[in-house]
């Protein structure tokens, strides 16, 4: 099952920094986006994806599945849910300040 | 367990929270803020003093011992660096009440220094690395908006690419900390420690250490620093002084940390590769403010040799060496936040940041004059003032660790700075002034009181460092011995 998750995790790794380098401004907020859901996949891979019940105080069964992973993701979905807002939120404004969304028209302020 | 140590985070977010409901009282936000920064200043005293007596102080949140639950842990080196953030915002804040504008403040301007803060401390007091990585995002989210603060188009166009580089490095770090716990099962620093010193540092830890240095070498601009020089110089004085003096600061303490706790097994590797990155980081640095005409763009390159050099004292990672780079850090986040106000001054009374069209100013400010000319020779390391103690110990750290090109590069371009610097006071401060009381754009009214504290500092520092030696030498000895620290967290549960 890693080694699915694995592939999977490049797979979206290679679509997100393909849409980066791309220069509209929309693709590059979605493509830090999906970067993003393949770093939290890969968080809960690293953490082993064993099965094995709720890591619950009072349960009979042997094996426990590891808590942290998922806690860990929960913060970074919500830190990335927040930062990928906010960019496009920046996104939209520079498009209406400077009337494109092409990154190479946005170089350059008069003084370079 | 000391619950002191929390305070430093939340006190600026419950003084923000404050803010954001009373929003139209600015008198208030002004008060609110400054009161929150003296008061984060005499919890680290307090601190400080505790340290001294009874070693490192943590905090388990929520009762949960140390490999389970998150630790907060003060040490010296931390607690040293919370206090200068807390004078250092002191000051900008001051500085920011006579210059910043009433809409930048009505649109939360107060509110979001104090989270920025709060993301400071946090990532100097946190002691398990994920923590690490929240209160980044909690300073790097603030700072996305500070400078973005008034939508200016130059200000929109530098916010992108400094959003997009630290959304990308963040991404990193996560890929870091994944790999890491794959690694080791553990999240908390100290853990990390006692576990990578059982095993041993393989090439695998190597390579995950190498993940981090880029990681944090991306926030505190060490070689990576190609946002920097766009980024700072986009917003107000004010702010880019703030940036300049805390947020680079953090990458470099990240660095220390895990380089000096965690994956300190294998020096002639990572702590060279830092070494060579230092010198790159300072020669670039030192190109660049030599060869600009723009007093935000020189000031902003010197932001990059003061991080190379402090991580070329690191880099030795002799007693001598560490002890140099936490004078040299000390003294970097004063005096930057001098010169980038002290520059703002400039430019709000000139109404121009390029230095050929300025001439004469200690004609009319001979104070701001000679608080820049101060501030210049501190920065550039000349025997009375701050910056000369930090480089003493850096170069003799670099020549007990057998670098001798890195200490020699070190010296070489302080002196590239020297010119630097000295090429603004001669064109803006020097010689005869195009100006009369009349034809300047403003008043330095208010934005003195500032400059001339830290001024003082950086002379104080200067001349007591007989004073802070004592904290210094504790923070030192605290990071070379790893086991005080993994003491302090772990206690008796230390498996």
């Amino acid at each position: 099952m890693e080694t699915y998750m694995s592939i999977m995790i490049g797979v979206l790794f290679a679509i997100g920094t393909y849409l980066i380098l791309t220069k509209r401004l929309l693709r590059i907020a979605l493509g830090t986006s999906i970067i993003g859901h393949g770093v939290n996949l890969l968080l809960l891979t690293a953490g082993g994806l064993k099965k094995g019940a709720p890591p619950l105080l009072g349960l009979k069964e042997q094996s426990f599945t590891d808590p942290l992973p998922q806690a860990l993701i929960l913060t970074a979905i919500v830190i990335n849910f927040a930062t990928t807002a906010l960019f496009i939120v920046l996104c939209y404004r520079a498009y209406k300040v400077s009337g494109t969304d092409d990154i190479e028209q946005l170089r350059g302020h008069g003084n370079e | 367990m000391n619950n002191l140590v929390i305070l430093p985070i939340i006190l600026p977010i419950i003084g923000g929270m404050l803010m954001v409901i009373l929003r139209e009282y600015l008198w208030f936000h002004r008060l609110l803020t400054l009161a929150v920064t003296l008061a984060i200043g005499a919890v680290s005293i307090l601190l400080m003093e505790q340290i001294k007596i009874d070693g490192i102080q943590t905090l388990q949140l929520g009762g949960w011992a140390a490999p389970f639950g998150i630790s907060l842990v003060a040490d010296m080196f931390a607690i040293l660096l919370v206090l200068v953030t807390a004078i250092v915002t002191f000051c900008c804040v001051l500085y920011a009440f006579s210059s910043i504008g009433i809409e930048r403040e009505r649109h939360y301007f107060y509110p979001l220094c104090l989270f920025l803060i709060a993301g400071v401390n946090g990532s100097f007091l946190t002691g398990d690395i994920f923590n690490l990585f929240v209160c980044f995002e909690v300073m790097l989210v603030a700072s996305y908006v500070l400078i973005s603060l008034g939508g200016e188009k130059i200000q929109l166009n530098e916010s992108i690419k400094y959003v997009l580089i630290n959304m990308i490095s963040s991404f990193l770090f996560l890929v870091a900390i994944a790999s890491l716990y794959a690694i080791t099962g553990t999240i908390n620093l100290a853990h990390l420690s006692v576990r990578i010193a059982e095993v041993g540092q393989g090439g695998l830890i190597t390579t995950v250490a190498f993940l981090f240095l880029i990681v944090f070498s991306l926030k505190a601009g060490l070689f990576l620093y190609y946002w920097l020089p766009g980024s700072y110089s986009a917003p107000p004085a004010a702010i880019s002084a703030i940036f300049a003096a805390l947020l680079t600061k953090v990458g470099i303490y990240a660095i220390i940390r895990t380089f000096s706790l965690i994956f300190y097994h294998q020096p002639e590797v990572t702590h060279l590769f830092i070494g060579v990155l230092a010198a790159a980081t300072m020669v670039l640095g030192a190109i660049g403010a030599v060869a600009y005409w723009d007093i935000k763009k020189i000031i902003t390159y010197t932001v990059v040799v003061g991080v190379g050099f402090i991580l070329a004292g690191f880099a030795s990672f002799t007693m001598a060496g560490m002890t140099g780079a936490l004078y040299y850090l000390i003294h970097d986040m004063i005096v930057k936040a001098l010169l980038f106000l002290s520059a703002g001054a400039t430019i709000h009374l000139s109404g121009t940041s390029k230095i050929r069209e300025m001439s004469g100013f200690i004609r009319l400010h001979p104070r701001l004059g000679w608080m820049f000319f101060i501030a210049a020779l501190s920065l550039s390391g000349i025997p009375p003032l701050s910056g000369f103690l930090g480089k003493v110990f850096i170069t003799e750290g670099t020549f007990q660790a057998d670098y001798f090109w890195l200490g020699a590069i070190g010296l070489f371009t302080s002196l590239m700075v020297l010119y630097a610097v000295m090429k603004i006071f001669m064109n803006v401060f020097w010689g005869y002034t195009n100006y009369t009381a009349e034809t300047l754009k403003g008043t330095a009214k208010g934005l003195l009181l500032p400059i001339g504290i830290l001024t003082g500092l950086t002379i104080a520092l200067g001349l007591g460092a007989e004073g802070i030696h004592e904290y210094v030498d504790l923070a030192v000895t605290g990071l070379m011995e790893q086991n005080m620290y993994i003491e302090a967290v772990l206690g008796e549960n230390r498996r």
